[in-house]
């Protein structure tokens, strides 16, 4: 994005809360919602004389989310004490990773330029570090109030390089990331619970100009939305005051999100000194290359791959196929769906349609769903056989989800076997003929244009059953 | 290299250790004393010498993700200096400070 | 077993009489709490306690009793009173690291090495007094006063583990754990005239050990002989899966080094030896000239300067000369980056502790001074009353050389020349040197109040704080005096071979015997 005058440069430095069971270094649960300081021990209290203890689960999904996002796996890294002042912060110090960190080197694509070109943006680095307590500043007066339940929970930092040009490419970031984490089923990632936070950094240089501006960093931005906002405000503040003649000052702005702008953060500290040193506690990290080829053996297909993989097997739209992927699980019941009923139009019309309402009219996810994908491929195959037509098919649908029996069974008991018989359904035509004396003298006469209304009419009689095919033809058989 | 008296209001600020005007004084003579002595090492020639922090070259060991915790005998309570419906209390952050926070961490 | 002369046993003797039914622990438990009021223990006069047992003491005394009774193994320390230096965490007991930011501070946890020793049936009676967060040579930097050495009152004790050495030299208990960092547990059983052990790091579990600087701490044993060190070692020693930095490696029977059993055999669990070794361990045949034959010990010239007190010199000499005539070979050796040590350490060691004491904020434990200027005046009235002169020293040097700017010159060279302190040791342990064999200190103990610089104060470490940097196992054991003030003699051997320094060391006590109070 440019002013004409200015490029906006940005990269993202993105938080992950990983969802292992228990903390990073102790054996607490990490789990959220408990009461205050409940999931709390010696040594995410930091209680004189605790020690570290590394989490197997939170090496293996940080791994796993590195690979994924594209990066090489240091086979050594070491952790560091970044060092400040808190009071949710219990030890004086996060054991974080500074100058060796886990992993360097990937990148992510986050759509296509309009010639076509892939837009990528880079990660420098993903790294393991320690989350820190909560503090709670409204609930008793002229008192901040502790937990730190949430204090020691695995988080790993994905930096992005400063490859981002536009607010809106730094929401397709978000978005591609959030996307692949899902995929990766390493964290929760949602920005409102808090397992999710982005930081960013910004600056501005004129078109053309390889060298770096001085860039700010944005925090307190709690939605890919408010991120965007909260770019493009700073992006306008820099280039108003670069033209005027002034130079961009390094310094961190917090988003205000009630009145939308950047604001500067009023702590004095200036520029933070963290005394980042080798964390003594704990021995450098050691993978060796045997596990994390098996950590990148078992990566889940990710959306990227998957996506293009759905349109050369199933020869659906792009557009089809970004809607049936936004979620890997409704990706996953749709492929098995088309799988096993052969027809991949049919499967996604009935997906993105009937299932997607019922999920939502119950709350449920399809993981759950009543309707297994093999059922819904049973119902498929009795409309395309015409076994029943496509409106009994979706009273069908309504009660295998009430009742999770097969399709087959229900079409059955509650008698939505179509009728093909010519005689039942020119019995039924008659009737519709004798019923709407007016509307069926105006068709014989001519007007084409009544034989829905009528096709209708024998569709209700006949309760969804009649083969509407064949109804067509009989009328337009009496109407000569 | 001496340290000044601005440097060790600066560090004492950093660790959070309230120094007194005279003990600055005090102190910037002593920890320059101190230092003095450590100019020595500028002079030893490391290279190649690896920086190890720990001794030893195995790789940190990994715990189970499943919770042993080792317990606490007594509640909170009884060593915290205020609690109130078990939150940790202490006096409201100035919002430098709760910036500050915000500035530290994600 | 004649109790009065309870404090002249071994404390293995003790167990073995307490497992046999023949001592009652009670009673060994009361005479040392009775001796330790004897000789003034308290505030009142030596200032060695901090804080006494009780009720607790007497109610695991009947414990005891009742595993007795039910047929189960009371553990290779029954009945043997034990003190723990005031910066390991303790059930019952406060844990103050002789400061005021923690005093009356009970820890809700306990550390792995305490819960070790009770399991093998010792009483805890006591926790010690120290210099303040272990930062000292001298226990005269605690917030609770200074100890007094009993040999001699008007002198120190030595730092910082000063209360526990001072216990054992007293003969309130047979054993005390305390904690180094750069010689505060030999440099204080030097000169006391006791034993001290520290362990090779990661042998012993940190977990519980307040942290000074997390790379160099170790727990280590003091003991009133050879054989009470070895036996503590044992039962603390081996894997925590709660400290990271913890090692593996097994645990050998250190005590039969004494009987010239080899280092392989003591480990094997299945032979005879284990079980001799779960009880007294008869004291070894008198030394010959075939006791230490085949052993080369390493004298470092650089330990051994022109500028050495003569009179240590000189009870240095006696026992090389000892070990000469125990048939082993003694070695000129040089260590030669080991005079860098005490700048590389004063980097080092404040680095890390100004990370470790930065918990010490007033919101969860400990000391809280409320402040008009809110949490930050909170947090610098706290720290800067409960805190101590040195303490704040050590804080503010080590801030200064991790600070950005100063990291790569001060604390990363630092590191690097650690690095080729402990090459040195390496280098000599490989060339055929069994054991290194040192004074432990330049002098024998100094009055209370004689030094106020700190940096003449940082020297008592000299000859300590290598084998703390490189990470190798070192003990003192007495050998003899000088100006009626104990001396000790230091051996070093290369990392897990405590056992080839024990059997160095029992077989010096041996062939010294009296002459090495005298």
């Amino acid at each position: 994005m440019t002013t004409g005058r200015y490029e906006m440069v940005v990269g993202l430095e993105v938080h992950v809360q990983l969802k292992t069971r228990t903390k990073a270094f102790c054996g607490c649960s990490a789990d959220f919602g408990a009461a205050p300081n409940v999931n709390t021990c010696p040594v995410c209290l930091a209680l004189p004389g605790a020690l570290p203890v590394l989490n197997e689960q939170a090496v293996k999904l940080a791994t796993r989310a590195a690979l994924g996002l594209g990066c090489t796996v240091n086979p050594v890294s070491i952790f560091a004490r970044k060092n400040y002042f808190y009071p949710d912060l219990p030890k004086g110090y996060q054991i974080s990773q500074f100058d060796q960190p886990l992993a360097t080197g990937g990148s992510v694509a986050i759509g296509e330029t309009e010639n076509g070109a892939e837009v990528r943006i880079g990660i420098t680095r993903v790294h393991m570090e320690e989350d820190a307590g909560k503090s709670i500043h409204d609930r008793y007066p002229g008192a901040t109030a502790i937990d730190l339940n949430r204090s020691g929970v695995p988080l790993i930092e994905i930096v992005s390089e400063p490859d981002i040009r536009s607010a809106a490419d730094a929401g397709a970031y978000l978005r591609t990331l959030k996307q692949i984490l899902q995929y990766l089923d390493v964290s929760d990632v949602s920005m409102e619970e808090g397992s999710l936070r982005v930081d960013a950094n910004i600056s501005v240089r004129p078109p053309g100009q390889t060298k770096l501006g001085t860039k700010t960093e944005v925090k307190n931005m709690n939605s890919f939305s408010a991120v965007e906002r909260a770019l493009e405000s700073e992006f306008a503040r820099q280039a108003a005051l670069v033209d005027s003649g002034g130079r961009v000052e390094q310094q961190t702005l917090l988003w205000d999100g009630e009145r939308e702008v950047v604001r500067p953060s009023r702590s004095k500290e200036g520029s933070h000194d963290y005394r980042y040193f080798p964390e003594p506690d704990l021995r450098p990290l050691l993978l060796d290359a045997h596990w994390i080829a098996l950590v990148r053996d078992e990566l889940p297909e990710l959306p990227d791959a998957r996506r293009k993989r759905l349109v050369s097997d199933f020869a659906l739209a792009p557009m089809e196929v970004e809607q049936l992927t936004t979620s890997p699980a409704i990706a996953e019941y749709f492929e098995a769906v088309a799988r096993a009923s052969g027809d991949a139009k049919a499967s996604y019309n009935w997906v993105m349609g009937e299932v997607i309402a019922a999920l939502r009219a119950s709350g449920g996810g399809v993981d759950s769903f009543r309707v297994r994908p093999a059922d819904l491929a049973q119902l498929l195959n009795l409309v395309r056989d015409g076994t029943i037509s496509h409106t009994a098919g979706k009273r069908v649908f309504t009660r295998m989800v009430e009742t999770g029996k097969p399709a087959a069974q229900i079409a059955a008991d509650e008698g939505l076997l179509q009728v093909g018989d010519d005689a039942v359904i020119a019995g039924w035509v008659d009737e519709v003929l004798a019923e709407h004396p007016a509307e069926a003298a105006r068709y014989l006469a001519g007007e084409k244009k009544l034989q829905g209304v009528l096709v209708g009419f024998v569709m209700r009689k006949s309760q969804g059953r009649a083969d509407p095919k064949r109804v067509n033809q009989l009328l337009a058989s009496r109407a000569g | 290299m001496a340290v000044t008296r601005e440097d060790v209001l600066h560090i004492a600020q950093l660790a959070r250790l309230g120094v007194t005007s005279e003990r600055a004084d005090e102190l910037t003579r002593e920890l320059s004393a101190i230092l003095a002595h450590m100019e020595v090492l500028s002079q030893v020639d490391t290279a190649g010498a690896e920086v190890t922090s720990t001794v030893g070259a195995e790789g940190t060991p990994l715990r189970p993700d499943a919770g042993t915790v080792p317990g606490l005998s007594a509640p909170l309570e009884t060593v915290a200096p205020a609690m109130r419906d078990g939150f940790f209390i202490v006096p409201r952050l100035a919002t430098h400070e709760d910036a500050a926070g915000i500035e530290n961490r994600a | 077993m004649n109790l009065d002369d309870y404090s002249l046993l071994r404390a293995a003797e003790i167990a073995v009489g307490v497992r046999a039914g023949q001592v009652s622990a009670d009673a060994v438990v009361k005479a040392s709490f009775d001796r330790a009021c004897d000789i003034g223990a308290g505030s009142d006069n030596l200032n060695i306690v901090l804080a006494a047992a009780d009720e607790a003491g007497r109610a695991e005394c009947e414990s005891l009793t009742e595993k007795r009774n039910s047929g189960k193994d009371l553990g290779l320390l029954a009945g043997v009173p034990v003190v723990i230096k005031d910066n390991i965490a303790s059930l019952g007991l406060p844990t103050t690291c002789g400061s005021k930011i923690l005093e009356g501070y009970v820890s809700p946890f306990e550390a792995t090495v305490v819960t070790r020793l009770r399991s093998h049936g010792a009483i805890v009676v006591a926790k010690t007094n120290m210099d303040e967060f272990a930062m000292g040579s001298s226990t005269e930097n605690s917030a609770f006063g200074p100890t007094r050495n009993p040999v001699d009152v008007r002198c120190v004790p030595g730092g910082s583990s000063g209360g526990s050495a001072a216990a054992v030299a007293a003969g309130i208990t047979p054993i005390a754990l305390g904690s180094e960092t750069g010689g505060s547990v030999r440099q204080p059983a030097a000169f006391c005239g006791v034993v001290g052990v520290k362990p090779t790091y990661g042998r012993v579990s940190r977990y519980g050990l307040v942290a000074f600087a997390s790379s160099l701490d170790q727990i280590g044993v003091l003991g009133r002989t050879v054989d009470d060190a070895a036996l503590g070692l044992e039962v603390i020693a081996g894997f925590d899966r709660l400290d990271s930095t913890s090692s593996d490696a097994d645990v050998p029977i250190y005590r039969m080094s004494a009987l010239g059993v080899p280092a392989p055999e003591a480990r094997n669990p299945d032979t005879e030896l284990l079980r001799i070794g779960r009880s007294a361990v008869p004291l070894p045949p008198p030394p010959d000239s075939k006791t230490l034959e085949g052993v080369v010990i390493g004298k470092p010239k650089e330990y051994f300067p022109d500028s050495l007190d003569a009179s240590v010199r000189d009870v240095c000499e006696r026992s090389l000369e000892k070990f000469r005539e125990m048939g082993a070979v003694v070695r000129d050796i040089s260590l030669a980056r080991s005079p860098l040590a005490i700048p590389v350490y004063y980097i080092i060691a404040p680095a890390e502790a100004s990370s470790n004491l930065a918990r010490f904020d007033g919101v969860r434990y400990g000391l809280r001074v409320d402040s008009p200027l809110g949490l930050k005046g909170m947090y610098e009235e706290t720290r800067s009353r409960g805190f101590g002169a040195e303490v704040t020293r050590r804080i503010l040097l080590g801030t200064y050389v991790l600070s950005a700017g100063y990291y790569d010159a001060y604390y990363k060279k630092a590191q690097a020349v650690r690095r080729l302190i402990a090459e040195d040791f390496t280098a000599a342990f490989s060339s055929g040197v069994n054991a290194i064999f040192t004074p432990t200190t330049p002098t024998p103990a100094f009055h209370i109040g004689a030094i106020s610089d700190p940096y003449e104060m940082y020297l008592n470490d000299i000859f300590t704080v290598t084998a703390n940097l490189a990470g190798v196992p070192a003990m003192s054991v007495p050998i003899g005096r000088v100006r009626r003030l104990p001396v000790g003699g230091q051996i070093i051997c290369a990392h897990f071979d405590e056992y080839t320094m024990f059997r160095v060391a029992y077989a010096l006590e041996a062939a010294l015997g009296a002459e090495a109070h005298q």
